[in-house]
């Protein structure tokens, strides 16, 4: 008890010397905003944040999205996933809901990654819609064969990083610098990281929810009895 | 493309800040209880699922606080830098956390066996 | 070679991570990968430092984009030094790793399986992330490369599978994510309160308020985390000692040298505008501390991984006396690339002692110090590679232990800080101690010890040369202290580099 309360002060203090510098931040900064919207033009893309997250500091998002893959693999090598069945024969409307969620989810994650070269959106947010996609088909006991499929699953996971490093690779072969987009087709390009990205992400997301790696060589029986539905 | 499009929606005094003074000093303080909370969850559960979501209690806080801070601007849109950075750390923080958790049921599910053992011993 | 340091830099990076990728995709591939990669690094490397040797550091700014909006990747001295002893410590342990990740027959052998798949992709990306944070400019990308380094080593030591591998993994990783949000506070504080993320306009915007102050705290507080110093190390002997001797290897060489490089940059570059010497002292007290805590228990461990592991703990104080002492206008170089000189020694010498106690665990099924009587009939060239490299975590002549020890010693005399000094001399003799505690027992004459299982030469003789580079890296000294001086933060106070042995 005396330990827990001595945590408290401290998390206490911590709360006081963190309030106190922020209570004395200054309200109107210099901040980079304007040299974002000044830049944008030569960005390739509309909206300011993607234009940060794609193009002026690119680089960051190319190490998150190898922090994606390098978690999967820690993931994997820690668990191998005992693929339980869910017995869904009682859910007489699950299944029909499922058909009619999943690809509106798949859509609604293409279309934010197409939206967000000009308004909030992106891969992230697009990946995010379809990681919910697969979490709920993993949820509902489906997809496991997908998930079998470990040659197929394992390009997907890996497309992301590997398309990224390719672009940086290519463009610093161009213009000398890693990820300076050729400005014309800068556009493009991230279109092209991005939608690497969002597969990636999205099977990411899904992969660290399923918390394994697939079982090895079982694919057949489960997957037959799902055939049945 | 579409930058006409962005400065017309956000055609606000250039000059003067576009936040209000008190909202502003609510989330920080907002922000830093979260960081606070979630720094006494980590040092206080013993349980390792409440360490892992003081973890993300405290990453919460840091991203209200950037939010916050990306508001205050006397620039017509709001600081896109700040909003880059919490969407990178929402991506790093749910690794950490399938991580953690991945990691965390390993360990409990050998804490299991182990107990499990010394059962059949006695 | 024809290519431009550019393309080293661009190689550092973005090899080992394709290569991650690779290895994930085709994990039976693996020989044909570092066979590959390990001769494009090292020629990377060579390139870069000679370049940098030449005409100075050199300046990426990636996308094209300057700072403040870009991130910029910068080789300097400090950067090329750390480099190359990455790049030296990956190539002996991918060596020592191609034969000690053998799965082998018997019953065991699919989980070696599993070992060898994972080990691959998650060693190259955490040589991707090192490389980047040594070359990263930019403190918000530093953190990136921190959680990298963090999930990498985490799983790596996860890899050796066992109770308390596991345990061990789970706190290093709890005490990882804690460190990098405090880490990722303090850049947030500083973002908005100067508006940059470059620690060279930081340089030159920082200046002393409360904030600020606050900021530099949860930084440096979350990199004390990581960085394991007293009294923050609990989660490191743990950890290193648990681990896969090779992943040992790597986290105490390497991993743990990744946050004191951020510390270094933070507090002689971004901050070094409003650093007091009482800021400075407190962490050369701490590593005071460190020192004498870890040595202690280093001679009180009865398993030889957590020796190593807990001398760890103690080498690492060594590290943050170059705070109190890197401040003095004149001997201020001198500490500071004594210090880097010293981590460098450190990195060769523990390497070779974990890989070594890798063998010695291999070989004779156990690390029980008590019971490794006569263990050098068996492994002469392990045991002598063990003595080597306490030779140079002693700190005797002609190592690179010593010649930074005696450049940080130096620093100390001509400053009249002797509180400091004494503690470098004291750790020393408490090292002496605990290595002696081993080489007591391994020369102990027995008739017939009973040692169950060979090892392949490789794995000894990595060990071997590594430990050997450690002792003789005294007669080179001069080499990497002039590299060190290359944009270094001292560069205008520095007149001359006399106090080499």
């Amino acid at each position: 008890m005396k330990k827990r309360s001595l945590l408290a002060w401290l998390a206490g203090l911590l709360f006081l010397l963190l309030s106190g510098a922020l209570l004395t931040l200054p309200i109107s900064p210099g901040s980079l905003a304007g040299a974002s919207v000044e830049a944008l033009a030569r960005s390739g893309v509309g909206n300011p944040v993607t234009a940060v997250l794609l193009n002026y500091r690119a680089y960051d998002t190319l190490l998150e999205v190898g922090v994606l893959l390098l978690v999967v693999i820690g993931v994997w090598s820690l668990r191998e996933c005992d693929a339980q069945r869910v017995d869904t024969s009682e859910w007489i409307l699950l299944l029909p809901l499922l058909r009619l969620v999943l690809p509106v989810l798949v859509l609604v994650g293409g279309y934010f990654l197409w939206i967000g070269s000009a308004l909030p959106g992106g891969a992230f947010q697009g990946g995010a819609m379809i990681g919910g996609a697969l979490v709920l088909a993993i949820s509902a006991g489906l997809l496991h064969r997908v998930l079998e499929h470990q040659g197929k699953l394992r390009a997907g996971l890996a497309m992301g990083l590997a398309v990224f490093v390719a672009v940086a690779a290519g463009t610093a072969a161009v213009n000398g610098q890693i990820l300076h987009y050729p400005q014309a087709s800068a556009g493009l390009w991230i279109l092209l990281v991005e939608a690497a990205a969002l597969i990636s992400i999205g099977l990411t997301l899904g992969a660290l929810f399923y918390g394994g790696r697939p079982p090895q060589g079982s694919a057949q029986s489960p997957a037959r009895e799902f055939d049945r539905e | 493309m579409v930058g006409g499009r962005l400065k017309g929606r956000h055609s606000l005094r250039p000059g003067s800040s576009t936040v209000n003074e008190i909202a502003f000093r609510l989330y920080l303080l907002a922000g830093a209880s979260l960081v606070a909370i979630g720094f006494f969850g980590i040092l206080a559960s013993a349980e390792l699922l409440r360490k892992i979501l003081g973890v993300n209690i405290m990453g919460s806080g840091i991203f209200l606080i950037l939010v916050a801070l990306a508001a205050r601007t006397t620039d017509p849109i709001p600081d896109p830098v700040p909003h880059a950075m919490v969407l990178t750390g929402i991506v790093v923080s749910v690794c950490g956390t399938a991580l953690a958790l991945a990691l965390a049921d390993r360990v409990r599910a050998m804490k299991a066996r182990e107990m499990l053992d010394e059962e059949e011993e006695e | 070679m024809s290519i431009s340091p550019h393309a080293a830099i661009i190689l550092l990076i973005l090899g080992p991570l394709t290569f991650a990728a690779l290895a994930f995709l085709w994990p039976r591939y693996w020989r044909w990968f570092c066979f590959t990669l390990a001769p494009l690094l090292v020629g990377a490397v060579v390139k870069l430092a000679l370049e940098v040797y030449a005409s100075g550091p050199v300046r990426h700014h990636v996308g094209g984009w300057t700072a403040p909006l870009g991130i910029e990747l910068r080789a300097d001295g400090m950067a090329v030094v750390l480099l190359v002893i990455t790049a030296g410590i990956g190539l002996a342990v991918m060596l020592y790793a191609s034969r000690y990740f053998d799965p082998g027959p018997g019953p065991q052998s699919a989980e070696g399986a599993r070992r060898q798949k994972y080990f691959w992709p998650l060693y190259f990306f955490l040589l991707a992330s090192l490389n980047a944070l040594f070359l990263s400019a930019d403190i918000f990308n530093l953190y990136v490369t921190l959680e990298l380094i963090g999930f990498s080593a985490v799983a790596l030591v996860a890899l050796a599978g066992k109770g308390p591998a596991l345990t061990a993994a789970l706190r290093y990783l709890l005490v990882s994510l804690a460190g990098s949000r405090f880490y990722r506070l303090g850049v947030v504080l500083t973002y908005g309160t100067y508006s940059t993320l470059d620690i060279s306009l930081l340089a030159s915007r920082v200046e002393p308020s409360f904030v600020t102050w606050v900021a530099l705290g949860l930084m440096t507080g979350g990199l004390l985390m990581k960085a394991a110093l007293f009294p923050l190390h609990f989660w490191l002997p743990p950890a290193h000692a648990n681990a896969p001797s090779p992943v040992s290897a790597l986290l105490s060489a390497l991993v743990v040298k990744g946050a004191f490089c951020i510390l270094l940059r933070l507090w002689f570059e971004a901050f070094a505008p409003m650093v007091t010497p009482a800021a400075a002292n407190f962490l050369g007290w701490l590593g005071v501390a460190a020192i004498i805590w870890g040595s202690i228990q280093a001679l009180r461990q009865p398993r030889l991984k957590l020796l190593v592991a807990y001398s760890t703990v103690a080498q690492l104080g060594y590290l943050f006396l170059v705070f109190p002492l890197a401040l003095s206008e004149s001997s201020g170089f001198t500490a500071w690339s004594g210090c880097l000189l010293f981590l460098g020694a450190h990195a060769c010498a523990k390497t070779a002692m974990f890989l070594t106690a890798g063998n010695i665990l291999h070989a004779a099924g156990h690390d029980r110090i008590r019971d490794l009587d006569g263990i050098t009939h068996v492994l002469p060239l392990s045991v002598f590679a063990f003595a080597l490299a306490g030779i140079s975590l002693v700190g005797l002549p002609p190592s690179g232990g010593f010649a930074g020890k005696w450049m940080l010693l130096n620093a100390g005399v001509s400053q009249g800080k002797w509180i400091w000094v004494t503690a470098i001399l004291v750790g020393s003799l408490l090292a002496a101690a605990y290595i002696m505690r081993v080489l007591n027992h391994a020369f102990t004459r027995v008739p017939e010890p009973d040692i169950p299982n060979p090892i392949p030469p490789v794995m000894e003789w990595t060990g071997f040369t590594l430990a050997l580079l450690a002792v003789v890296l005294g007669f080179f000294a001069q080499w990497p202290v002039e590299l060190l001086r290359i944009g270094s933060p001292f560069v205008s106070l520095v007149q001359t580099v006399e106090m080499l042995p």
